[in-house]
């Protein structure tokens, strides 16, 4: 397990028989307590499909059922009972030679982070934007890994927005994702770029709306809401 | 009366592994045609509530029901009277 | 086949043997929030509520009219068809009984209708007799939109999607009408005792 934030954590799981999986897609686990009792919830892979192994990361909510569980209790060696992968609408396929413009806020970066570590895998040179909205630098997950990724200047960018607290010196965006940010750092609309939105679905509802209004094309811009948290 | 979003509103790509044990394929890729409005949606992007008594799909434009999927004692039920129309690919 | 996921409790729930819990279900202490749509926003000023169909004349009130109706306090334990109890639940409501009062009708079915579409359907004498009430306060509290606010049914006696949230009226008909969830896989009477959760139970 590779503690990411100190509420975001990434698990690594041995999966014999994986069919292997395309990024942006999702799993769905199972946990059955003794009782009987089960909870199933969905959990976007992180991993690329070049990975050997499977990587979901999840958030620890508060008043979490499942995430506590799964971030606070499970052991190497344990076993987690999970069906996929799932989703053939929100992925990235690289013969897709679009521009990609990828808006996460939250734990909604996680999809997205597989198709940056895909895009690396396969060595793509498809440009790629990053616009990612957290709290505040320490719930930044993947932190170091992004800023590695786009320093190798290979065509990847990353955006940072940090809404609630910025350490001394930022400067990177300290707001919520507007028409204003939106429009500094996504590709011009004649270059027909292809748009990811994923997280929180107020942020997702609210990305997806002003880039229609900004006249980028409807079925270009795919969304995946991960209910009212989700990071 | 004004009618807001709910927080608890998800996606079609929530509902992509009760559809994949349904159907025999994945199916948040498939568009469908709300049989109210006439709008065509990739199921990924319909409106999806899932904390019910069961599954209901809405269409994002109108807000038409256009799926409801009940899952209990041992069937499902399926509604798609919604969907006019469902397109999706026999690869 | 699922196993036993090592360690895992879940959220807080008691299956405890009671004789105030029905077959299949368990307790809880938190209140779920379940909803088929958008939480309607219902301004009070705009809020009615009817009672219409097989009926001498229909009858309607406005928020100001309906606040005026003799109101009582009641506790019931609520079950809803996905396993949860909640035990001593408390609501500020009007008697069924109180609001068809004179009301003269041959019709042995209703149907509850509500703002946002939802209708759920019950034969007329589960709704009297002290068996129902239209409720607008949660433990004292002006019941919230998320809940089903400004006002919703209470009909304890069965499972509780046939307690319809943001009640806009109750219509009398003739013939029993299925409604949202009766249609398509729920039990047309939901009996909680008799495990009456799908169609054939």
């Amino acid at each position: 397990m590779v503690q990411e934030t100190p509420r975001v954590a990434s698990l690594v799981l041995e999966m014999p028989d994986w069919p292997g999986h395309l990024a942006g897609q999702h799993v769905d686990v199972r946990v059955t307590a003794e009782d009987g009792y089960q909870a199933e919830r969905s959990y976007s892979i992180a991993s690329s499909p070049e990975d050997s192994r499977l990587a979901i990361t999840v958030e620890r909510l508060d008043d979490g059922e499942v995430s506590p569980y799964l971030v606070g209790e499970l052991r190497i060696g344990d076993k987690v009972e999970l069906r996929g992968p799932i989703g053939g609408y929100f992925v990235w396929r690289p013969a897709d030679e679009r521009p990609l413009l990828l808006v996460g806020g939250g734990s909604g970066v996680v999809p997205l982070m597989a198709m940056i570590r895909h895009r690396v895998a396969i060595n793509s040179k498809t440009p790629t934007r990053l616009l990612y909205s957290s709290r505040s630098q320490d719930d930044i997950i993947y932190r170091a890994e992004l800023e590695r990724l786009a320093a190798r200047a290979d065509g990847l960018t990353v955006a940072h927005t940090l809404t609630r607290m910025q350490p001394a010196g930022w400067d990177g965006y300290a707001r919520r994702i507007d028409l204003a940010m939106l429009s500094e750092v996504a590709w011009p609309r004649h270059e027909m770029p292809l748009t990811f939105v994923c997280g929180p679905t107020p942020l997702v509802e609210s990305v997806a709306s002003l880039m229609v209004d900004m006249g980028y094309d409807p079925p270009s811009i795919k969304t995946e809401r991960f209910g009212p948290t989700g990071g | 009366m004004t009618v807001q979003q709910s927080d608890l509103k998800l996606d079609g790509n929530a509902i992509g592994g009760l559809l994949r044990e349904i159907f025999t394929m994945e199916m948040t890729a498939a568009e469908g045609t709300c049989s109210s409005c006439g709008k065509v949606h990739a199921v990924g992007q319909v409106e999806v509530y899932m904390n019910a008594p069961g599954v209901v799909v809405r269409c994002p434009a109108c807000g038409q029901v256009q799926m409801r999927i009940v899952k209990g004692g041992g069937r499902y039920w399926l509604d798609l009277s919604g969907i006019r129309c469902l397109e999706f690919s026999s690869d | 086949m699922s196993f036993i996921s090592r360690g895992f409790r879940g959220k807080r729930r008691d299956t405890a043997s009671s004789s105030r819990l029905p077959p299949g279900q368990y307790i809880v202490t938190d209140y779920p929030v379940l909803s088929a749509g958008p939480t309607p926003r219902i301004p009070l000023n705009e809020w009615t509520f009817v009672i219409e169909g097989e009926i001498d004349k229909p009858r309607s009130w406005n928020w100001e009219e309906f606040r005026k109706l003799p109101t009582e306090q009641v506790t019931k334990d609520i079950h809803c068809v996905t396993k949860w109890s909640k035990f001593d639940t408390g609501w500020t409501g009007v008697s069924m009984d109180k609001i068809l009062e004179g009301v003269e009708t041959a019709a042995e079915y209703t149907v509850q209708f509500s703002y946002g579409g939802y209708t759920t359907n019950l034969p007329l004498e589960d709704l009297t007799g002290g068996k129902a009430w239209v409720v607008y306060e949660f433990d004292g509290q002006p019941l919230h939109p998320e809940h089903g606010g400004p006002a919703r049914m209470l009909v304890p006696h069965l499972y509780f999607w046939k307690s319809a949230k943001w009640i806009r009226g109750i219509r009398l008909v003739n013939e029993d009408e299925p409604g949202f969830w009766e249609t398509n896989g729920y039990h047309n009477y939901g009996d909680p005792w008799r495990e009456q959760r799908y169609w054939g139970d």
